[in-house]
């Protein structure tokens, strides 16, 4: 397992990151912890002609919360996110979704801007930043641009990010209420056979705010909008449970592979959505 | 000098860290420190790399190779295909099954990550640039993964090279992608019990394809040294002897002129018993370019196209009466071989030992026949942490002493008790045809059931069950039994070979004059920790510490003769050789003692680490001083030097046993199941070293529970490998891994030296009975009988669907 040849660059800022990118073209990968890029270069199955990597650059890394908005540069790893007291207390599930990805060794060097960017569908960070509506920052030949993380992924490693633009950052405002992210998978280091996150607010036992959304159950992260719609304004009680629940199975379009048929995947969707919206409720 | 106190004699004996010592191993020095020193750490002046082009797809014809482009590329030195190795004679090579191997695709491919053509380069970098410009043209062929569909009449047929051949290397084919039907015990008789028995169990049990996949993958470094003649092959073998001697058969290289060195490996469990087309094209390509040629495959290679394990689809019956008393077993395997029969067992045992399939059970007839077929799939069928088909045998028999319980209405504890082989029956004569050495089966399984407390655990499952049925729990508890005979320790030359070579093994020693040692063995550790455990048998022996003597394996230019470490063979022969060895040692040096002290040979008695005049403790001679004088005086009628070597073979195989019990909770709707308890209790014979018995059970228990719990080899239609990573082939982490409670009985075998029989498989063998076993019983009451391995959440999740368990 050896990848083909390929030339390695090291830009310091994101100026020279996003000139190389411009240069080059589809023939050049920027590489960030290098998970699933890395493997996929090995087995040959994408030859990159130019590799790029991002290590060197500071000014994509590391978080900053203001008030309530928090913004984590791109190349911030996910044992960083992990250890930073400061966003557990703004937005804890992002340390229970951290933990839940492969081990500790991968968390090391992966990074939230890898996890997002490469719009791997089993990656768990996509569906987490679709759950706190986060907004992505790219940079690319024609400047900088927001765009929202619930309209970045288009299918399977395709996203609305231009060959030249590079993903810097994302931000979100700090979530209030309830929050679970319940992952259901075969062993450490795999990825989901079925995952699904969950904030919501109760107020006067009715759901005045709720997000859901998905990982590893489409060819992209899955949003559930209808089943936010349903539950938004309603009384929290067993029945408007098992109808959210259904909602969300029935936007899921997982595939089959080694962890189990569609009817599995889709049945444990059930499972783990209920799980979190049970646990997030009690923590509201 | 008054105030020296003598030792004692205990005190003696605890200084030598001899038999029944938890003594740290030796080993891990170097390994924790990353000393060890493998294959590829090997390192040759001019040395080049070799790899493989690979089949992409499972069958098809080879249209046409184009290695020019390799060829072109700079850093590129050569590539191999079979027209090339074709004069050579070594395009096929033997198997050790009496089938023929493809070494490179001649004419078709068979299975997917068929090795192709051999491309050798100055770096791994420059031959995988290499192998990815080699253009090869198949014609693509309808491909065969279902054994049960090879033989039928319009199947494809596979081995076009045979495919005319009526005869097999074990007798008659009836069909092209047939292989062998082999047969053991009476087919009649068994039949007539039967159709006339009170009851009858009726079922298919699948053991699913699994891969060892030990750590370290397989490969070699080959150098031909072209002035002296002499090929050096240092590789991943786990029979160093047998690979030299068949490289000598098969490259016409004289055997001295051939030199074998297994340096450190990383685990074997039967992936490293066979001879690959690594090894092949690595010493062609060395003695085509003159310089050493390393080959190491990687984890998708190893996974994809070297051994597999098991693969057998075993349809049994079990007859007993209404009382539960079994009277008769009939079993039916079609045995999946894949492309080329590449079996690593005795040769007169195609099957291996699946013959032991009646278990741990008092069974008046039997018949089993196993019929090999040929698929589309990657060859082998080793054993993996196990004798030969040992596992399958093993598993088979505990899932009918299930399913006839469930069909008695008993509880499968009480049913295992009652037909045990009686501790008087042994030596016992199985129906079919092996002769069990000893055993204590019914202590052991009161010592599990009570140590388990197994009765509350039937209380606390029905407690489970019930808050189950009131809607107050999704989980279900399965208490999974097993108890399990091994046949290890082959064997007896009698009926033990491979391809000819007896399967004795044997140990040197030398003393040297100061009164170390050094012992050589023709068994090769790969995580066993031989030089420990050995060196420990030798203590006791020769009354020298254990640490005073160095172990020696692996290199056939040293090491006496002996056929390698697999299936639990290396305590029960070369152990016995070690010990008789000893023997030797000891009987000279009672000769010496005897000169030495002025006595009669007679007169002298054996006292742990000297010789001592009987009667008389006071006058005595140590090991140390009779090494000393073996080398500086002249004993009248004794040679100096004080050296034995002991080849050994066996008058029987050895027979390990153990009762272990598996607790675990299981979740309906997610299929994710919690081990809770996993007990282990085996009894091998003598102990020779406590702490390496509980981490080899340790070990074995953990492979078990990835076997039993989601390892699989799986192949889709078209015969691709959907496992070929380690993300979908299950090895489990420390997370994984439950906690283990292991415990014993000592029943000593009569025919070994020092009692000893054998544990590094034990634990593989009867813990994947009890894991798979577990689940079924979490089942049971809703009407379970079978579900095939490997227990992953889904198909777990699907026992429950099928069963109605989701609402």
């Amino acid at each position: 397992m050896i990848p083909s040849a390929f030339t390695f660059y090291k830009p310091e800022n994101i100026e020279k990151a996003v000139s190389l990118m411009v240069d080059f073209g589809d023939e050049a990968r920027v590489i960030a912890g290098g998970h699933s890029l890395i493997p996929v270069m090995k087995q040959r199955l994408t030859d990159i002609k130019h590799l790029i990597d991002l290590s060197g650059i500071n000014e994509i890394k590391g978080i900053e919360i203001t008030d309530n908005r928090i913004s984590i540069g791109a190349m911030t790893t996910q044992v960083e996110l992990i250890n930073n007291e400061e966003l557990f207390k703004k937005a804890p599930i992002i340390r229970e979704a951290s933990l839940q990805i492969a081990d500790p060794q991968v968390r090391n060097l992966g990074t939230i801007g890898g996890n997002v960017a490469n719009g791997d569908p089993a990656n768990d960070m996509p569906g987490l930043m679709q759950l706190l509506d986060a907004t992505y920052k790219l940079s690319g030949s024609k400047g900088v641009r927001d765009v929202k993380a619930r309209e970045f992924y288009e299918g399977a490693y395709f996203t609305v990010r231009e060959d030249d633009e590079i993903l810097i950052s994302i931000s979100f405002e700090a979530p209030s209420g309830g929050y679970a992210y319940e992952k259901q998978k075969r062993k450490i280091g795999d990825y989901a056979t079925a995952a699904a996150g969950v904030i919501l607010k109760v107020e006067n036992n009715m759901c005045s705010s709720a997000s859901i959304a998905l990982t590893n159950l489409s060819d992209t992260p899955v949003y559930c909008n209808k089943a936010v719609d349903i539950i938004l304004g309603k009384e929290i009680d067993n029945n408007i449970l098992t109808q959210v629940t259904e909602a969300c199975v029935e936007q899921s379009d997982p595939v089959a592979d080694q962890r189990g048929p569609v009817e599995f995947k889709k049945y444990v969707a059930g499972i783990v959505i209920k799980k979190a919206l049970t646990r997030a409720i009690e923590r509201t | 000098m008054d105030d020296v106190k003598t030792p004692s004699r205990e005190e003696r004996k605890s200084a030598l860290s001899g038999l029944g010592t938890s003594r740290k191993r030796v080993e891990d020095a170097r390994f924790t420190q990353g000393k060890g020193n493998y294959v590829d750490d090997i390192k040759l002046k001019g040395m080049l790399f070799g790899d493989f082009v690979r089949s992409p797809v499972a069958h098809a014809r080879l249209k046409n190779i184009d290695t020019s482009a390799a060829l072109a590329l700079p850093g590129v030195h050569a590539v191999l295909t079979a027209a090339d190795l074709e004069p050579l004679g070594l395009h096929w090579m033997p198997t050790l099954a009496g089938d023929k191997q493809m070494v490179l695709a001649d004419g078709k491919v068979l299975f997917q990550g068929q090795e192709v053509a051999f491309v050798v380069g100055d770096d791994r970098y420059a031959v995988a640039d290499g192998v990815s410009l080699v253009e090869v043209e198949y014609e693509e062929l309808p491909v065969v993964t279902d054994p049960f569909k090879a033989e039928l009449k319009d199947a494809p047929i596979l081995r076009e090279d045979i495919a005319d051949q009526k005869e097999g290397a074990h007798g008659a084919r009836r069909h092209p992608n047939h292989i062998f039907t082999w047969e053991a015990g009476e087919k009649e008789q068994t039949n007539k019990v039967l159709e006339e028995a009170e009851v009858v169990a009726d079922e298919m049990v699948y053991y699913h394809r699994t891969h060892p996949c030990p750590l370290e993958t397989c490969g070699c470094v080959a150098s031909m040294d072209k002035v002296n003649g002499k090929l050096t092959v240092w590789g991943t073998f786990q029979a160093p002897h047998a690979v030299r001697t068949v490289a000598s058969l098969i490259s016409s290289i004289p055997e001295h002129n051939i030199r074998i060195i297994s340096p450190d490996i990383g685990g074997g469990f039967g992936n490293k018993v066979g001879v690959y087309p690594g090894y092949v094209c690595s010493i062609v390509a060395s003695i085509v370019t003159g310089v050493p040629i390393k080959w190491v495959e990687d984890r998708m290679d190893n996974l994809m196209a070297t051994a597999f394990a098991r693969d057998y689809w075993m349809h049994g019956k079990i007859s007993a009466t209404k009382e539960g008393k079994i009277t008769g077993l009939w079993c039916h395997t079609t045995a999946d071989h894949g492309a080329f029969d590449a079996c690593a067992d005795p040769t007169k045992f195609p099957a291996g030992f699946m013959n032991i399939c009646t278990g741990s059970y008092d069974i008046p007839v039997a018949y089993l026949a196993v019929d090999g077929v040929y698929t589309n799939k990657a060859p082998g069928g080793v054993a993996y942490r196990c004798s030969f088909r040992v596992t399958e045998a093993s598993y088979f028999i505990e899932r009918m002493i299930e399913v006839l319980a469930q069909k008695l209405g008993m509880d499968s504890a009480e049913l295992r008790s009652k037909n045990f082989i009686k501790k008087e029956q042994f030596p016992y004569t199985s129906a079919l045809g092996w002769e069990y050495d000893s055993g204590d089966y019914h202590q052991a399984w009161e010592k599990a059931m009570k140590s388990v407390n197994y009765k509350q655990l039937r209380e606390d499952q029905a407690k489970q069950l019930q808050s189950f049925k009131d809607g107050k729990s999704r989980k279900l508890m399965g208490i999974g039994l097993s108890h399990f005979t091994e046949i290890v320790g082959a064997g007896p030359v009698k009926n033990c070979d491979i391809l000819g070579l007896g399967m004795f093994d044997a140990c040197e020693i030398r003393i040297h004059p100061t009164g170390s040692a050094i012992a050589r063995l023709g068994t090769i550790s790969q995580g066993q920790g031989h030089a420990t455990t050995f060196a420990q048998i030798l203590a006791s022996e020769i009354g020298i510490p254990a640490s005073d003597i160095t172990l020696e394996e692996g290199d056939t230019d040293t090491a006496p003769y002996g056929l390698g470490t697999y299936g639990s063979r290396s305590t029960p022969v070369a152990g016995a050789a070690t010990a008789m060895a000893g023997r030797k040692i000891r009987a000279k040096a009672q000769m010496i003692a005897a000169y030495l002290l002025e006595v009669h040979d007679d007169d002298l008695e054996w006292d742990v680490d000297r010789f001592s005049v009987k009667g008389a403790p006071e006058k005595f001679k140590t090991m140390k001083e009779i090494a000393f004088a073996s080398y500086n005086q002249a004993i009248p009628g004794v040679e100096p030097g004080l050296e034995a070597v002991s080849y050994y073979d066996p008058p029987n195989m050895t027979y390990p046993n153990g009762a272990y019990v598996v607790v675990m909770e299981i979740d309906v709707d997610t299929g994710v199941s919690d081990i809770k308890q996993v007990y282990a209790l085996d009894d091998c014979g003598t102990r020779i070293n406590p702490m390496i018995i509980e981490g080899q059970v340790h070990g074995g228990l953990t492979e078990a529970l990835a076997i039993s719990m989601g390892q699989e080899i799986a192949y889709d239609e078209q015969g691709n490998v959907m496992t070929g990573t380690l993300m979908d082939f299950f090895i489990p982490t420390a997370w994984e891994t439950p906690n283990y409670e292991t415990d014993y009985t000592e029943t000593p075998s009569p025919h070994h030296p020092i009692g000893a029989k054998g544990v590094g498989e034990s634990p593989n063998v009867g813990g994947v009975s009890a894991f798979s076993n577990a689940v079924h019983d979490a089942f049971k009451p809703f009407g379970l009988t079978q579900a095939h391995m490997p227990h992953d959440h889904w198909r777990v999740w699907k026992i429950a669907k099928d069963l109605g368990l989701h609402s």
